[in-house]
Order: C-alpha cells, then sequence, then structure tokens
C-alpha cells in the first residue's frame, strides 16, 4: 500500500532537516547552552543533550512513521536517515563554527563553548563525525520503537519522560520533601536521606535513574498483566450524586492539603496561578462564551489591583479601609469600567473590537503612571502599604494563606461560571458568539448582553487585581503590561476557547510550568510561541475543550442513533 | 385589521433603488408569497421588515403600529420571526440550544437568578427545555435535540431553523427560500409543513420561494417584485395570467405564450 507518492528516503530526509533546522536554531539562540547547565543524570545526561536527542528523536519517529506501510526496513531506514539528516545538520553547525569564528559577531552564542558542549569536548570533526554517528543510531532506535509495538513503545517514553520529568524537577523535590520525616510514627527515616542517595548535584544520580527507570517499566508491566487497572476514560455525564460527592469531597481535601505538603515555594507558584486562572475564567467569558476579542483585559486587573491600593493604602491618607471593605468597592469599580468600555464598542466586532480593547488597556496603565493622576496612583512610584486581607486575627499574609483566599476566589468564580455558561445568558451569548445578526434578529439585546459579558469579565479580573494587590502589599505600573492580557488569552487558547477546565490547565501549563523552570526564563516567549503555533496546527480546539454537553436534563430521546442520513422528512404524524 | 402592512417602503443602496415605493397588506392567517427574479429586491424588503435595513422611505405597520427603526431583537418581541435563504444556525450549538436561544425573549432569568439558580428560575429553564422539545417534535426533529446543528443534514437544518423561529412564538413568520436546494419531493413536504404551520399554529406566513409548484400551490396572495417595484398583486391564478410576470421572468414578446411559463421546474403549475 504505497499511499505517498515520495520516495522514502526523500520523507526521510526531509524531516530530518526540518529537525536539523530546529536543532541548529535552538543552538543558536543559546537555549543549547542554558541547558547543559542543568543536569539530568549526573555525569552521564545534561539537558542540552537530551535536548537535542530530542530533535533527533522525534524527527526520525516522524519520519518513521510515515513510511510505516513501507515495511520494517523502510522503516528503520527512513529513521536512521532522518537521525543522520538531523546530527549532519549538527555536524554542519560545529564545522561553520570552527572554520568562521567571526560568525560570533552575529549570532552570539555559536561561541567555544557551545562546540564544546557539541563535540563532546573532543576535537572538532570527531564531534562532527561522532553527531552524524549519534544520529543514525538514535534514529534507528526510534524507528524500532515504532516496530516494537504500542506496549514497549509506552513502557520505554514513560521511562524516559519519568527521569527527564525528575531530573528536571529535582531541586524542587529536594525543596518540597524537605520537611518531610516519618519520625512522627516512629521510622526513623528522613527524605533527605533518600534523597542523597536518588539525586546528586542537580540531577538524579545513576542509581536514581535505574530505579526510577525500573519503577517505571514494573508499573508498565504489572498494567499489561492487568494487575493494575488501566485508568478508564472518565465519563462526565451520569455520574451518581453521592460518587460526586466523594469526587469532590477528595480533591476539596486534596486542594487544601496541597500547599502544607509542598511548601511555601509551591504555594508561591499556585498562587499565581490562581490570580491567573481568575482572570482566565473571567476573559473566557468575553472571548470564549461571547466572541469577543479583548486585548486590554489588562485594564480591568490594573483598576481592581489600583482601586484596592487607592481605598486601603494609608499612604494617600484618603481612605484607609480595610480589604473587606474595599473589596467590593474594588470589584465595582471594575464593572463599571467594563460597561463603561462596553458602550463604545457595542457597535464593533472582531479586529476593530480587538484593536480598541488593546488601546483600553495601555490607556489604563497609562493614566497609572501619568503625572496627572499622581496623586492618586501615585506615578511610577505606584501605591505602597496595600491592606492584607484579614478575618479576625487570621491575616492572609503569606503565600500558603493567600493560596487559601485565592482558591476560595477561584472556586467561587468558577461556580459562577458554570452557572452563566448554563443559563440563558450563557445561550445568549454562545449564540452571539456564533452569528451576532442572527441572535439579534432572534430577540437577543445585544446591548445588554454585551455589556453583562464584558461586566462579568471585568468583575473577576477586579478580584484578581483587587487579591494580586494584597499579595504583593503594592501596586506599580508596571505590574500591568500587554502582556498580561496576552498571556491571559494564549491560555485560554491553549487550554480550549469557552472551556472551564480549560483555563485551569492553560494556566497551569503557561503559567505554572514557567515559574517552575524559571531558569530558562529568557526562552519563555520563544517556547509560548512554538506552543501555540504547534498547537493551532495540532490541536486547534485546545488541551481540555468544551465538550459537546449532553444534556443531563433530559428526558425522553435516547442516545441519538446516526441514521439520519438522507431519510424522508417524517412531517406528518411527527406532531402530536 | 391587518396583521402588516407595508406603505410605499423604499431602500436604496448607493445609486440602486432596491426596493421602491412598495405597498402591501397582509390580512392575518394568510399565506402571502413575494417572488420575483433574483435582485428584485425580495430579501432587502424582508430585511427591511425585520429590521435589519431601515427603509428610506415608507412606513411598516405590525398590527398598526409602526415598527420602522426598531432594532431586531424589538421586533421579534413584537411577534416576528425569519428564516435565512442560507441556512443561519448556530451552528456549534446543538439542536435544542439553537431552540432553547429561539426561547430567550420569552425568558427572564438574569445574571442574578442563573447565579444562585432559584426554584423560580429552575421552573423556568424546565418549562423553556419542555417547549423546545415540543417545538423539534413539531419540526420533525423529535430525538435529534443533542445533535450539533451543523451536523444535521440539510433538510432537518432548515427544520430547525424553522423551530427557532417558531420559538419566539411570532404572530407573522417570514421564510426566505425555505425551499431552496430540495428535491421536488422534500420541496413537496415543506410545502405541507409550512400549511400546518398556519392551520395548526395559526400562524400568517410571508414566503419568499423560487419554487412556483410550491408558491401557487399554498398561498392566498402573490406579489410579484421586479427591479424592486412590485408589478403586479393577486391570486395565484391571477398571477400566472398576468402579462407584465410574464415578460419579467421570460423577456419581452414571451406573453403570446402565456400557459405554463412561469413553470421553472419540470412540473405543471399546481393551480391551474
Amino acid at each position: 500500500m504505497k499511499s505517498h507518492s515520495e520516495p522514502v528516503w526523500q520523507t526521510a530526509v526531509r524531516l530530518g532537516l526540518y529537525g536539523g533546522s530546529a536543532a541548529v536554531l535552538f543552538s543558536l539562540v543559546g537555549m543549547v547552552q542554558t541547558f547543559q547547565e542543568r543536569t539530568l543524570i549526573s555525569g552521564v545526561l545534561t539537558l542540552g543533550q537530551a535536548f537535542l536527542s530530542l530533535a533527533v528523536g522525534l524527527s526520525a519517529f516522524a519520519a518513521a512513521r510515515r513510511v510505516q506501510a513501507e515495511g520494517p526496513q523502510a522503516v528503520l531506514l527512513a529513521g536512521g536517515l532522518a537521525g543522520g539528516a538531523v546530527g549532519s545538520a549538527l555536524a554542519v553547525l560545529i564545522l561553520v563554527i570552527a572554520a568562521l569564528p567571526d560568525i560570533r559577531t552575529v549570532f552570539i552564542n555559536a561561541s567555544p563553548a557551545l562546540t564544546a558542549i557539541l563535540t563532546f569536548g573532543q576535537p572538532t570533526v570527531v564531534g562532527a563525525v561522532l553527531w552524524v554517528g549519534l544520529g543514525v543510531g538514535l534514529g534507528i532506535i526510534a524507528a524500532a520503537l515504532l516496530l516494537l509495538g504500542p506496549a514497549v513503545r509506552r513502557t520505554v517514553l514513560s521511562a524516559l519522560g519519568a527521569v527527564l520529568l525528575l531530573g528536571l524537577l529535582a531541586d524542587l523535590l529536594r525543596l518540597i520533601t524537605e520537611g518531610w520525616n516519618l519520625s512522627g510514627i516512629g521510622v526513623n527515616f528522613t527524605f533527605a536521606g533518600l534523597f542523597r542517595w536518588m539525586f546528586f548535584g542537580k540531577g538524579l544520580s545513576i542509581a536514581g535513574t535505574l530505579v526510577v527507570v525500573a519503577v517505571v517499566i514494573g508499573l508498565n508491566v504489572l498494567q499489561a498483566r492487568g494487575v493494575l487497572a488501566r485508568p478508564k476514560p472518565v465519563r462526565v455525564v451520569a455520574r451518581t450524586r453521592s460518587q460526586q460527592i466523594v469526587r469532590i469531597g477528595a480533591f476539596s481535601v486534596l486542594l487544601a492539603l496541597m500547599p502544607l505538603v509542598l511548601g511555601t515555594y509551591m504555594a508561591e507558584v499556585l498562587d499565581q496561578v490562581f490570580i491567573f486562572v481568575l482572570m482566565g475564567l473571567g476573559l473566557n467569558i468575553v472571548v470564549g462564551f461571547a466572541g469577543l476579542l479583548d486585548l486590554g483585559y489588562v485594564g480591568f486587573f490594573a483598576i481592581g489591583a489600583y482601586g484596592m491600593g487607592i481605598l486601603t493604602s494609608p499612604e494617600l491618607h484618603v481612605f484607609n479601609l480595610s480589604w473587606w471593605e474595599a473589596m467590593p468597592i474594588a470589584v465595582g469599580l471594575t464593572i463599571l469600567a467594563g460597561v463603561i468600555l462596553g458602550i463604545p464598542v457595542l457597535k464593533v466586532r472582531g479586529d476593530y473590537l480587538a484593536i480598541i480593547t488593546l488601546g483600553f488597556g495601555e490607556i489604563i496603565r497609562l493614566l497609572a503612571l501619568s503625572d496627572a493622576l499622581k496623586g492618586l496612583t501615585g506615578g511610577p512610584q505606584g501605591i505602597q502599604l496595600i491592606a492584607k486581607p484579614a478575618i479576625g486575627g487570621f491575616v492572609f499574609n503569606d503565600q500558603v494563606r493567600l493560596y487559601y483566599l485565592l482558591l476560595a476566589g477561584c472556586v467561587l468564580v468558577g461556580f459562577i461560571s458554570v452557572r452563566l455558561r448554563d443559563s440563558r445568558m450563557g445561550r445568549a451569548w454562545m449564540a452571539m458568539r456564533e452569528d451576532e445578526d442572527v441572535a439579534q434578529a432572534i430577540g437577543i439585546n445585544l446591548v445588554t448582553t454585551k455589556l453583562l459579558a464584558f461586566a462579568a469579565g471585568a468583575a473577576f479580573a477586579g478580584l484578581a487585581g483587587a487579591i494580586f494587590a494584597a499579595k504583593i502589599g503594592a501596586v506599580y505600573p508596571q505590574s500591568f503590561g500587554l502582556l498580561i492580557s496576552i498571556n491571559v488569552l494564549a491560555l485560554i487558547i491553549i487550554g480550549g476557547m469557552g472551556s472551564i477546565p480549560g483555563v485551569i490547565v492553560g494556566a497551569l501549563v503557561l503559567v505554572g510550568l514557567p515559574e517552575l523552570l524559571r531558569e530558562f526564563a529568557e526562552f519563555r516567549l520563544l517556547v509560548y510561541g512554538i506552543v501555540l503555533v504547534v498547537m493551532m496546527l495540532y490541536r486547534p480546539e485546545g488541551l481540555w475543550p468544551e465538550a459537546s454537553r449532553q444534556r443531563e436534563l433530559h428526558s425522553e430521546e435516547p442516545a441519538p442513533s446516526d441514521e439520519i442520513g438522507d431519510a424522508p422528512l417524517p412531517i406528518k404524524g411527527s406532531a402530536s | 385589521m391587518p396583521l402588516l402592512v407595508a406603505r410605499q417602503v423604499g431602500k436604496r443602496f448607493g445609486g440602486l433603488m432596491a426596493v421602491r415605493d412598495l405597498d402591501l397588506t397582509i390580512e392575518p392567517q394568510t399565506i402571502y408569497s413575494v417572488i420575483g427574479p433574483n435582485g428584485a429586491g425580495k430579501t432587502t424588503f424582508f430585511n427591511c421588515i425585520t429590521g435589519f435595513y431601515q427603509p428610506d422611505t415608507g412606513d411598516i405597520l405590525l398590527d398598526g403600529q409602526s415598527i420602522v427603526a426598531k432594532p431586531p431583537d424589538q421586533i421579534t418581541r413584537l411577534g416576528i420571526a425569519r428564516t435565512y435563504q442560507n441556512i443561519r444556525l448556530f451552528a456549534n450549538m446543538t439542536a435544542i440550544e439553537n431552540v432553547l436561544v429561539g426561547l430567550h425573549p420569552h425568558l427572564h432569568t438574569g445574571l442574578i437568578g442563573a447565579i444562585f439558580r432559584t426554584k423560580k428560575v429552575m421552573a423556568e429553564e424546565a418549562a423553556a427545555l419542555a417547549e423546545a422539545t415540543r417545538l423539534l417534535q413539531f419540526v420533525g426533529l423529535a430525538g435529534k435535540g443533542d445533535f450539533v446543528a451543523k451536523n444535521l443534514p440539510y433538510g432537518l437544518q432548515r427544520r430547525l431553523e424553522v423551530g427557532r423561529a417558531l420559538a419566539s412564538r411570532p404572530k407573522l413568520l417570514l421564510l426566505d427560500e425555505p425551499t431552496a436546494g430540495m428535491n421536488p419531493r422534500e420541496a413537496e413536504d415543506m410545502k405541507d409543513f409550512i400549511r400546518r404551520l398556519r392551520d395548526e399554529l395559526g400562524i400568517t406566513i410571508l414566503l419568499i420561494e423560487h419554487h412556483m409548484r410550491v408558491v401557487m400551490g399554498i398561498s392566498e396572495r402573490i406579489t410579484v417584485l421586479d427591479y424592486g417595484e412590485k408589478i403586479a398583486e393577486g391570486t395565484p391564478r391571477e398571477i400566472q395570467t398576468d402579462p407584465r410576470v410574464i415578460e419579467a421572468y421570460l423577456g419581452r414578446g414571451s406573453a403570446a405564450q402565456q400557459h405554463g411559463l412561469l413553470d421553472e421546474s419540470a412540473s405543471a403549475p399546481a393551480a391551474s
């Protein structure tokens, strides 16, 4: 079954060169060098090397899969060729850097240091040849994975994934588990000891790696034998009420214990994620439900934060309210701002709306920065000494305590989002997103429907801003740049437009993950860009798309069958 | 009292007079058709009635009350609903959601009610769902409520569009080429269906249609437009024998061959 016209070698080389170009690019922008400093397995593998190997492996695997129909030899050949092509590209890079030292004036990262990494410290030519060989070898291995079938593949890939993950997060795991010990139950066992054995420096030790691989393989084998049940796809509907309560209960306990178990640093990361979840849920109403592209969303976040600052900071000697007194006012102000923005843009659609809202976001930031309002906003100095929320004597003044406040906020806002989505107003928003003219012709008042979307979206951002201001204790204009709007929009898109769980997934991926991998922060936007492009190409609906929700309320009909084809339409007799 | 009266309605696009001085009176519970060659201004007239366009001249009265200058959503609330020449469903929503959106003007839940989901809100939603289900059944989509609209076959999409329009409980239903793209059998079914809308629901129908067999078969009165002007009005029989109509459709000189000429499709005029 030769379905494609391209010869095997051509497919392989083409895909190999894609991977090779990527590998060269990542080397030249400095990613490989930065990644090199991170050890995955101490003394054996660095993240930089793993990264380049990944380029080889992925290209080879992709090439092998394209020619799968041609038989096993073709698969291995394609894998080897593609891997070889990636290796060759890197070899050419090594030679070019060696031959043209002046290239550094253009590519500042094309340094001897990069060469040293790429050649594994060997002489230039040896390094170059080594990469070609390594490419072919790794390529064949990757292709072989395809031939060995899904069970083996899953085992190998999950082992590699586990090593990569643990190696990457070694530091973090150390931080989290440091305080743990079992002396409370009379066992003299500290996790720190286990850690010293499993991890070395910033990565796994060799022994640790072997343990991880053995555990993963063991789990996979057990699962294959049926000892461990494979996770079944979760069914969203048709869960009984008691099951639901148990689930929610377990989940709440988990969420409540999270910061206590994971420690302050993780609580801080989750706080950040939650702030973006709050904003994401708000923007999701505006963009995801109602289809109004808003690029100035940060403006509402800023108004919430500044509102909180102005109302509570003693610096200004004006209001000096407590956080709880100021919060509803700050949120009210953002709602007002949402309506004020909404009115002029009622007649504006699509691209034009995006540009106007973009301007709105910038105007808010510039107002905060301006001299004219300096008495109120503090200009570039911002506002300090913002009140912390407190209940009785309990002040939300550290990351762990704020975690609970934010968690409560997210639960509340998430609940409101779900209720709104499933209501008459949610339907009106979605109808407006689908076709504004028809929505109006069907009797939906576009003015109130749009303004309510803007107001609800703004309210959530205002709440996020109010908590953000309390968390930092100060607000500065720089905190409210355009990039925040873009981030929030991107996390909605990555998660899945209009999907509430998607917002949470999106925030974890786009805010939580970069926070954990801070040392690679300079490549954050590059990776962002790549992730967005890849997502739009291969999974445009997002990571957790809005499922075509079955209406649980439905009483009569069984699951729709697919025999609706072109059968004559049953008009007569269908009325009753 | 007539249900809808158009008086001297005119609509201009730049130099083009899309509709000129159109007078038209629709009595309650009739099936009234507007026909004419392509570009005659039929859909423009529809858009003037439903508020998509503002007529430049004249007035349109529903139950004696002017609806000119009212936005489309208000006109819908007053009792006019429509379907579209090219089906315009909310494509990514399910069939029942489409109908529920149609019920929007008759529901009252606001943001606060939606959040707290009071007993009243729940009752309203349950009633809405029951009504939507009943409407789906009426239009022949029983059991297909959970289908995403864009995945329905063409004929059912047309039905669903009618169902959505019915949800707003119109007195006057404007159907813009409801049988476009249908085979004769389906068109015949649609004809019966339109008649049922009038007979069983008491809805007045204003129809734009090219299928002459359908038009002649169900209309009580017909207005013929050409270049934005009314060139004839009357019963199907009168229209079929009107020389100006034949001229408009077939060109000058054809008037001599009067009979059967309005019959575009292979079939003979149903009214003869």
